[in-house]
């Protein structure tokens, strides 16, 4: 999900680099206020999760690969807006240290994986765990929906972006100037592949880490009903 | 043990495991992430190259590209996977250090 340089126009990645200047400002001070310095080790720890769940690709038999994000989880834990401070950073690195994503890129790809991933998925956690107790089976099922949610919302912006590209720019003889594959095209390819396989590793790992800190203890599900 | 220490661990057994990202779609023959080809792939795949695409494509040049060393493009998976727990490391050594510092700057002791 990680879009290269030279896929999107640059119009386009101007304009999601200026949608996520105000969130990023919103996420500084809504982690200020919330999050307490005992707790900054573990948005490290939730942004360094979210980097190498990253590197692991799942194949399609004889077609392409993707890898889940993380950041679901890091927002069931950490909050929402703590998720998109990390996953952004993760980003940031891939893209500057890595090649994985565009450097004009690094705006829209925040956009789908540390603000549409996390926030739809943490929206659909509190809608189905609602004010089930903090130990309970429930909270486990809503973590798995709320990261396959999370990522098929993602996967789906990503797609919509790409399937924009060759209907607002090509040449005058249909040529694409960026991204050369339509909607019919990009959004299935990424919303399928991520509904089918990609996604079900956000909806394990997930959905495992929450059952495995219910038993360890509750930090991360205080202020929640035990 | 603390729950911090297990969690790095957590992330230590993953950074190990890192390389099935390399193996397991060279088994399955797998190739390039939907949307992530290069321009050869995209030459090969519609017949030419769109015009922005081969100007801004190739604009930054990454100092560990593809999670791999310069020039390693196709070495054999051995190699690969070194250079993928390599990678795995520098990240996440990177990324805690930014996510510290930006814990440092903006988390003050609110009590």
């Amino acid at each position: 999900m990680h879009i290269p340089d030279g896929y999107l126009s640059p119009a386009t990645c101007g304009l999601f680099g200026a949608i996520m200047i105000p969130i990023w400002r919103r996420a500084s001070r809504a982690v200020k206020k919330t999050l307490s310095v005992r707790q900054v080790p573990y948005l490290a720890i939730g942004a360094a999760f979210s980097f190498v769940i990253m590197m692991f690709n799942v194949p399609i038999p004889g077609g392409s690969t993707g890898h889940a994000v993380g950041g679901v989880l890091v927002a069931i834990l950490l909050g929402p807006w703590a998720a998109c401070i990390a996953v952004t950073v993760a980003l940031v690195i891939q893209a500057l240290l890595f090649g994985d994503g565009g450097i004009t890129a690094i705006g829209v790809n925040c956009f789908n994986m540390a603000f549409v991933l996390p926030f739809v998925g943490y929206y659909v956690y509190t809608l189905i765990s609602s004010d089930s107790p903090s130990g309970s089976g429930r909270r486990v099922i809503a973590a798995g929906a709320g990261a396959y949610v999370g990522i098929g919302a993602a996967a789906l912006c990503a797609g919509i972006e790409f399937g924009l590209q060759p209907i607002l720019y090509h040449t005058a003889n249909g040529q694409a100037l960026y991204s050369p594959y339509g909607l019919n095209v990009a959004v299935p390819a990424m919303v399928l592949g991520h509904l089918l396989v990609f996604g079900w590793v956000e909806v394990i790992v997930t959905a495992l880490v929450v059952k495995y800190l219910q038993k360890q203890n509750s930090v991360f599900f205080k202020g929640e009903r035990s | 043990m603390t729950l911090n220490k297990k969690l790095w661990i957590g992330i230590g057994v993953l950074v190990i495991l890192s390389p099935l990202g390399v193996i397991l779609p060279d088994q399955f023959k797998a190739g390039t992430a939907w949307g992530e080809w290069g321009l050869d792939e995209i030459q090969m795949m519609t017949g030419y190259v769109p015009q922005g695409f081969s100007r801004l494509s190739e604009l930054w040049k990454a100092p560990l590209p593809d999670y791999a060393f310069q020039g390693w493009k196709g070495k054999d998976l051995f190699s690969m996977s070194f250079a993928y727990i390599i990678s795995a490391l520098a990240g996440i050594a990177t990324i805690t250090g930014v996510v510290l510092l930006i814990g440092k700057v903006l988390v003050k002791e609110h009590e």
